[in-house]
């Protein structure tokens, strides 16, 4: 599938927005971040600038950004028109409890909107993985593993972001330094298990694609057109496969290798060393899911790809 | 509505399209675009149409493909426009309900005013069935030529799909295929016509029918006479070699 930059800086950009929000939320309710309205203003905003970052970016791709509202109206049956819906939803408590913060409430209504923007939180990142995962002909993303691993990213790179908001504001990160730790862990240790699951098995082939298949294996003589059309633009994507080994490798050392070391790092030292450190494992942390997320696309083959002379995949 | 229709329809017109008969001329592909670029959707534009990189929004496009090996081998023409499913997810991923299908007569569509062009349909269509338009932004997919088979000012010999009308083999049938009875049911079953990439699960309406059993064999088959031998050893020919060699 074509990696459109647009919707990897959206997923991955507002994946860690939601992955702040859902560690604002709990850690907020559960009354263990800074009080400070500074601390909860920016932190709050700085999420919220992520995920409205993230689903303009969105629209980018759309043929028709200003008819974007009608995309609210299918949710019975669409994924995307979920995300969409529970992305909007998600404002009302976390703007809420930016202005809780902010004007130095604590108690009831903050508990109350601290757990209503964790769980938006997570609905909407859940919402965006089903989007691929719930898609049928690209057999690496309709695969279990998809939701698990959006989830994991947007936990790490949120809690990443939430460890330079609080070295930034001198806070000590005890607590959350352990909590990225084993965020980064899990969330590539889900990716391996993507990686590893089986997407050979039961896949669509020439074959079948054609119905062909009793006369023999089927290969493209010629193909329905001269030049390339919206399909093959958008779906059958090969650049990306050439070099996957590589890519994912380079992915893993920042992504995990890195933002893991950084973050430790970050936690070790105190004063300006935790504040660098903290950052370089925000941008290390970040440039691992970027490049996690363009494999995501390049490497997911669509069935269409069968009719334009892909073999079936080994 | 993006919902699929809560009951079978009681109609499922689709295409038969006869594998066997097409001979690949191309003239549904073009019938399909000339009906279809002056109904009443947006036109079905091209971009560079007459430059070196022609692309454009097609809705049926014909595939050549080779099957079998040696003398056993064939080729195939094979025209592929949307198939009109019963589980068609590129309908209920639509977020907009631009994209529906229609209770009476299970064709899918898109209302184009409402499309946003976000692509997630053709993402879900595993056989490339639908394209976004270059100009208009909105996706563009085959209608069953909608305003040509109940349109009571054709005659109504002609109220068929454009490529069914125009085919010359007569590789391409219309028809309810949930009426048993009916002559593209009696093909299906007559034939053996088949669905494109059952295990996807999306049960289309159109059907394929195979290419008939070859009659007599294939190829040349048995052996072949030999050639004259074009450097022969002895006898005069071979002193004619010889002398001519030097
Ligand atoms: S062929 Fe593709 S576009 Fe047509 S109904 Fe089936 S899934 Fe939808
Ligand atoms: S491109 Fe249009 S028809 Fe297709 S899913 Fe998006 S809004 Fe629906």
């Amino acid at each position: 599938m074509h990696p459109a930059p647009s919707i990897i800086v959206f997923t991955a950009l507002s994946g860690a927005g939601y992955g702040l929000l859902f560690l604002l939320g709990l850690g907020s309710a559960g009354g263990v971040l800074p009080e400070s309205p500074a601390f909860g203003g920016v932190a709050v905003g700085l999420a919220l600038v992520m995920v409205s970052a993230g689903l303009v970016s969105s629209t980018f791709h759309l043929g028709h950004p200003e008819r974007a509202w009608r995309a609210l109206s299918q949710w019975r049956s669409s994924w995307l028109s979920r995300e969409g819906v529970a992305a909007l939803l998600t404002y009302i408590p976390a703007v809420a409890l930016g202005l809780l913060w902010v004007l130095g409430a604590r108690g009831g209504w903050t508990i109350l909107a601290g757990l209503g923007t964790a769980a938006g939180a997570v609905v909407t990142v859940f919402c965006t993985s089903m989007i691929y995962g719930s898609l049928k002909p690209v057999a690496e993303w309709h695969q279990p593993w998809v939701p698990p691993v959006y989830l994991g990213f947007a936990l790490m790179t949120g809690a990443l972001w939430l460890m330079l908001v609080l070295a930034l504001f001198g806070q000590p990160i005890g607590g959350l330094g352990l909590l990225a730790t084993i965020a980064i862990l899990l969330a590539w240790g889900l990716k391996f298990g993507s990686w590893r699951h089986p997407v050979a098995e039961g896949r669509p082939t020439p074959e079948t694609a054609t119905g062909l298949g009793a006369f023999g294996t089927v290969r493209m003589l010629e193909p329905p057109h001269t030049q390339s059309n919206y399909l093959l633009n958008e779906m059958a994507f090969r650049v990306g496969r050439k070099h996957a080994e590589r890519l994912r490798k380079i992915a893993v050392m920042v992504g995990l290798g890195a933002s893991l070391i950084l973050a430790l790092g970050a936690v070790a030292s105190g004063g300006a060393g935790a504040t660098v450190a903290a950052a370089g494992a925000v941008v290390a942390g970040m440039t691992g899911v970027l490049i996690e997320r363009w494999l995501f696309f390049a490497e997911a083959r669509h069935t269409v790809a069968l009719y334009y002379g892909e073999p079936a995949a080994a | 509505m993006t919902s699929l229709p809560a009951s079978t329809p009681p109609k499922q017109l689709g295409l038969v399209i006869d594998l066997d008969t097409c001979v690949g001329c191309q003239a549904c592909v073009v019938a399909c675009k000339e009906w279809n670029t002056g109904g009443y959707p947006a036109p079905l534009s091209d971009q560079d149409p007459y430059g070196a990189d022609a692309r454009g929004a097609w809705l049926n496009r014909v595939h050549g493909f080779e099957a079998g090996e040696g003398a056993d081998g064939m080729t195939v023409h094979f025209p592929k426009s949307c198939l009109h499913c019963a589980d068609a997810a590129c309908v209920t991923v639509c977020p907009t309900g631009a994209s529906y299908k229609r209770d009476e007569d299970g064709i899918v569509l898109v209302e184009e005013d409402k499309c946003i062009g976000c692509g997630l349909c053709a993402w879900a269509c595993p056989y490339g069935a639908r394209e976004l338009d270059g100009v208009s932004k909105v996706m563009k997919k085959c209608t069953l030529c909608i305003d040509r088979i109940y349109n009571e000012n054709l005659p109504e010999d002609e109220r068929q799909p454009a490529c069914v009308n125009t085919c010359p083999a007569h590789a391409r049938h219309f028809g309810d295929l949930a009426d048993p009875e009916s002559q593209v049911s009696k093909l299906v079953a007559e034939r053996g016509g088949f669905d494109l990439m059952p295990e996807m699960g999306y049960r289309p309406t159109n059907k394929y029918l195979p290419p008939r059993p070859r009659s007599g064999g294939t190829g040349c088959g048995g052996t072949v006479p030999a050639l004259e031998d074009a450097d022969p050893a002895g006898g005069f020919l071979g002193w004619v070699d010889r002398m001519l060699s030097r």
